[in-house]
């Protein structure tokens, strides 16, 4: 009846988990208590839950990224604590067991629900203000895609109180991960909600490349199209390409789990090399796929904060393209110690170096956006300074590392962790926070506080290199990733410096969490407020709406007649927003439900088949397919919104704005 | 906003210097063996060849956002120009050019520290060889010319080419001795080659580099670089010792176990690193000298495997 399942799996035997679980049950219960004391539940599930509004759902998505941010960085300190403790015989507070747990989780949930969630929410939120649309170009998937992805997460955390998650590192390479291995179900945990949160991503891919090409306002031809949309342009195919590859490897993965197929294991014809090349095909785009929307918001950033156009426009969009080409070429450099032959290898490690060369000529271009302008130090120009700054070391120690020979010493030693968490750290995640500090505004109408800005930035820039700059001595010293133990006093007092980096990490955290409630308590003040839409004096369409954009995001849709269009308008003093104009009906999609309860069918597929429990998978898999088809055949999908209310919300914006002129 | 970069950037920059200058005792910087000293030699090179633009962008970084902050009222402002041919010739063809000699660097080292590529310094000595097995979670070396094994220790002389062929019996690991050279994976079912030479005496950390599970951080060996002298004696102890490694206690060895300690075997089974390989290949296992696959008659394929 419950297939694997049985008492014996609930950890209550493990305090820490215990811990845990009392925590996020209190935690639950009481955003569920004030949601009920509130009489929030409606609203919550008409205007969010239900919701297929693309700055909604950017909302939610970045939401779930804070969460699995927080969840992911619980993670990452109990490990740096462990190897802090577990020297010359002490072994720490965290055996095997959990401790392989903990680093396969922490990967899997900082790119999939952290990086990725975080990506998608900002490209949801400003890439149809960006190009003047009014929605993306298929609403309902893009409610879909967001609950894949959440009920992804949702299982990834079920993982911690019932049963246990993969302890195979976050790619569980097989065959560790093969049943002979890992007879548990920490890996299926993985495969299902990888492959499930992977739906919603190739979904969102798909979405958003439709989207630019289909549903840029007039006059936006592709080189007027900004940078920040370029790169999401450019991340949306590459998700198209690879996340299919990440679906076929989980799935073969899956199979020789599930029905005793051979395509991975030791034996029976099996070949693990074949697993390693085929998920590093997916693997080494993703990274791209993080990236390059860093790169987007660094751009838009830059140039706001300079007070002048971005410096080579045309070179920053090529640069972005062959990125975009040569990250599909260079995924042997995961493997340079498989024994390819010694021109393969230098076939791969010069391709990869070669990426160096457009994402050099990107550092030049934010540089010489900055030369001969007028640099405010605003908070966010502090994350997108650091980053340079950051991110230039990190690709260094990359191009070392794609050096076959180099890296047949520095090959999964902790010198890899410290590289990929400089440009993780440094590139994206600096990247993604500078965005959110630049947007935030256009998302709620009020500025993001920045004293605790520039705390949480320069807790997380010093905390940086005190966590990750050991790390890379310690690859020097020998030091193999994913280390449970050690005895070597050498290196001792460098694992000690990285705790007391995630510490000032963890306090940068805290500063941010502190910036949002502080931002939120103070958003009524006029110094926060954003009465006009463009609190920055920024140079793309979105600021040319108001904060928060209304739900139909335009009122009349803008004609682009120059590349970054609304600094064009505003110097020839056009009206973008053609304020007091004859409005039309708008044409928009309803609210659906049909997202939420695909998701949470496909909750309960994952879960049963995680457990065996196959009569509950069939009730998921049915349920799937029968939300599909009562969606697919309701006609009754879209309305139209009246001249009249557009004509009311217009001019009520205008009145916010004569207001905010007359008090300046 | 100045007075708070430019220490943290000296302090860096220090940093940085000491991986290159101050780290020598650092087992990367501080090498034994040919192998180690050319991938250590590659490293720098690279890493210097590198901060001809790295240094630059990081200096100009902090100097153009202080020099254009929005205060200094005195600094030329160009709010339109965005395009200059110049400059994009230049911060192209830079990198492009470091970027070009980096690949021929890498074209060569590539061939030039091969694994799988006999050293050329030391052809004139006659290579010792040595089988590896990764298991569950400890290493077997077999030698084959003397018929001895032993579990998590491996010797050999200096100055004399060591030719190890790699596998496993267990899951994916790599086979890594930091201070002598590069590393290789221990696969299944598949040998991989490995060359490298000790040209100091010394004890050296040996590790498993790809984590593969419960007991990996404990699969850990030494290996042993000594005298000739020395070398023959450390031979003659190992077949000394009581047990005997053949088909029939095997097995037992290959059975997980956490922290093994070093064990000597003064007789290994012929051909058992063969059987091993063949076990997860229908008995078949390929000669790396002529390409050719073999059949291995074999005890082992008659046995349990794990599955």
């Amino acid at each position: 009846m419950l297939g694997k399942l049985s008492w014996s799996d609930i950890p209550i035997d493990v305090p820490i988990l215990v811990g845990t679980f009392a925590g996020a049950a209190i935690a639950g219960l009481a955003v569920l208590g004030l949601i009920t004391y509130y009489g929030k539940w409606g609203y919550l599930w008409k205007e969010w839950l239900t919701s297929v509004d693309h700055k909604r759902l950017g909302v939610m998505y970045i939401v779930l990224a804070l969460v699995a941010l927080f969840r992911g960085f619980a993670d990452a300190i109990m490990m740096r604590s462990q190897l802090a403790l577990a020297y010359a015989g002490n072994p720490g507070y965290l055996p095997p067991h959990h401790y392989d747990q903990i680093f396969s989780a922490h990967g899997t949930i900082m790119i999939f629900f952290m990086a990725m969630a975080f990506m998608t929410g900002l490209m949801n939120v400003i890439v149809p203000l960006q190009i003047g649309a009014r929605d993306v170009a298929f609403p309902f998937l893009n409610s879909l895609s967001f609950w894949m992805t959440t009920i992804s997460f949702v299982l990834i955390n079920i993982s911690l109180f019932i049963g246990e998650f993969s302890q195979c590192g976050w790619l569980a390479y097989p065959p560790l991960s093969e049943q002979q291995f890992s007879p548990g179900v920490g890996v299926d945990y993985y495969i299902w909600a990888v492959q499930l949160s992977g739906v919603g991503t190739l979904l969102t891919g798909v979405n958003f490349f439709t989207t630019i090409v289909k549903m840029r306002a007039p006059g936006m031809t592709f080189m007027k199209m900004p940078v920040f949309t370029w790169t999401i342009f450019c991340t949306s195919v590459l998700i198209m390409l690879s996340f299919p590859i990440l679906t076929v490897a989980l799935g073969l993965l899956g199979l020789d789990r599930y029905l005793g197929m051979h395509f991975f294991t030791n034996d029976g014809g099996g070949n693990q090399m074949l697993y390693l090349s085929v998920i590093w095909g997916w693997g080494h785009p993703e990274v791209y796929i993080l990236v390059l929307p860093a790169f987007g918001a660094f751009s838009e950033i830059t140039q706001t904060f300079s007070r002048k156009p971005l410096f080579g426009y045309n070179t920053m969009v090529y640069a972005t393209c062959s990125i975009m080409v040569l990250s599909m070429l260079v995924w042997l450099h995961h493997f340079f110690t498989m024994g390819a032959g010694a021109n393969v290898n230098a076939f791969f490690g010069i391709m990869t170096m070669i990426i160096a060369i457009p994402t050099g000529v990107k550092i030049f271009n934010w540089l010489f956006t900055m030369y001969k302008g007028r640099v405010e130090f605003h908070a966010t120009m502090y994350w997108v300074i650091g980053f340079m700054i950051t991110f230039t070391i990190g690709g260094m120690t990359g191009v070392m590392l794609a050096i076959p020979a180099a890296d047949f010493v520095l090959h999964n030693s902790l010198f890899v962790i410290a590289h990929f968490h400089n440009v993780i750290i440094g590139g994206v995640y600096f990247g993604y926070v500078a965005a959110m500090n630049f947007w935030f505004p256009k998302a709620f109408g009020f500025k993001l506080n920045e004293a605790w800005g520039k705390r949480a930035f320069w807790l997380w820039f010093v905390g940086f290199y005190f966590a990750f700059m050991p790390l890379y001595v310690l690859g020097f010293e020998g030091m193999t990733r994913r280390m449970n133990h050690y005895d070597n006093p050498e290196w001792y007092p460098w694992l000690l410096v990285a705790e007391a980096g995630a510490v000032m990490i963890a306090l940068g955290i805290v500063c941010q969490l502190t910036q949002l409630y502080v931002s939120i308590r103070d958003r009524n003040l006029a110094e926060n407020r954003d009465l006009t839409g463009d609190p920055w004096n920024a140079r793309t369409l979105e600021w040319s709406t108001s904060s928060p954009p209304p739900f139909y995001n335009f009122a009349v849709v803008p004609v682009v007649h120059d590349l970054d269009a609304f600094a064009h308008d505003k110097e020839a003093g056009i009206d973008t927003r053609a304020a007091g104009s004859n409005y039309q009906p708008i044409h928009m999609p309803k609210n659906t439900a049909a997202g939420f309860f695909v998701g949470m069918f496909s909750l309960i597929l994952g879960f049963a088949a995680v457990w065996w429990i196959w009569w509950l998978a069939a009730v998921g898999l049915i349920g799937v397919i029968a939300t599909v088809i009562a969606r697919s055949s309701n006609n009754d999908v879209d309305y139209y919104v009246p001249a009249s209310e557009v004509a009311r919300i217009e001019n009520e914006h205008t009145r916010n704005l004569l207001a905010a002129q007359a008090a300046e | 906003m100045k007075k708070k970069i430019l220490p943290r950037l000296s302090s860096l920059l220090c940093l940085s210097s000491a991986f290159l200058l101050a780290g020598c005792d650092w087992a990367l910087f501080d090498p034994k063996g040919t192998v180690g000293v050319q991938e250590k030699s590659l490293i720098l090179t690279s890493t210097y060849a590198m901060l001809l633009v790295v240094v630059p962008v990081i200096v100009l970084t902090l100097l153009f956002a202080w020099q254009y902050r929005q205060s200094n009222t005195s600094a030329e402002y160009l709010p339109k120009w965005s395009h200059s041919n110049k400059i994009e010739v230049v911060i192209w063809v830079v990198p492009s050019l470091i970027i070009l000699f980096l690949a021929v660097l890498t074209y060569q080292t590539c061939h030039s520290l091969d694994p799988y590529r006999p050293l050329e310094e030391e052809a004139n000595v006659k290579p010792i060889h040595v089988e590896v097995v990764a298991l569950d979670w400890k290493w077997l070396f077999i030698y084959p010319d003397e018929g001895i094994a032993t579990v998590n220790q491996v010797a050999f002389p200096v100055n004399t080419p060591v030719d190890f062929r790699i596998t496993s019996d267990a899951v994916m690991n790599s086979f890594f001795i930091p201070q002598l050279g590069s590393q290789i994976y221990a696969m299944a079912g598949m040998q991989t080659q490995l060359h490298l030479v000790a040209n100091t005496a010394g004890n050296y950390l040996g590790e498993s580099a790809n984590f593969s599970g419960r007991g990996f951080s404990d699969m850990r060996f030494r290996a042993l670089a000594m005298s000739n002298d020395d070398y023959a004696a450390w031979v003659q102890k190992v077949k000394a010792a009581s047990e005997q490694l053949d088909n029939s206690n095997y097995p037992k060895l290959a059975a997980p176990s956490e922290a093994n300690p070093v064990e000597y075997f003064s007789h290994a089974e012929p051909g058992l690193f063969d059987q091993i390989v063949a076990k997860y290949n229908n008995g078949m296992v390929m000669d790396k000298s002529t390409g050719k696959m073999l059949h291995v008659q074999s005890a082992m394929s008659d046995m349990n495997m794990k599955e």
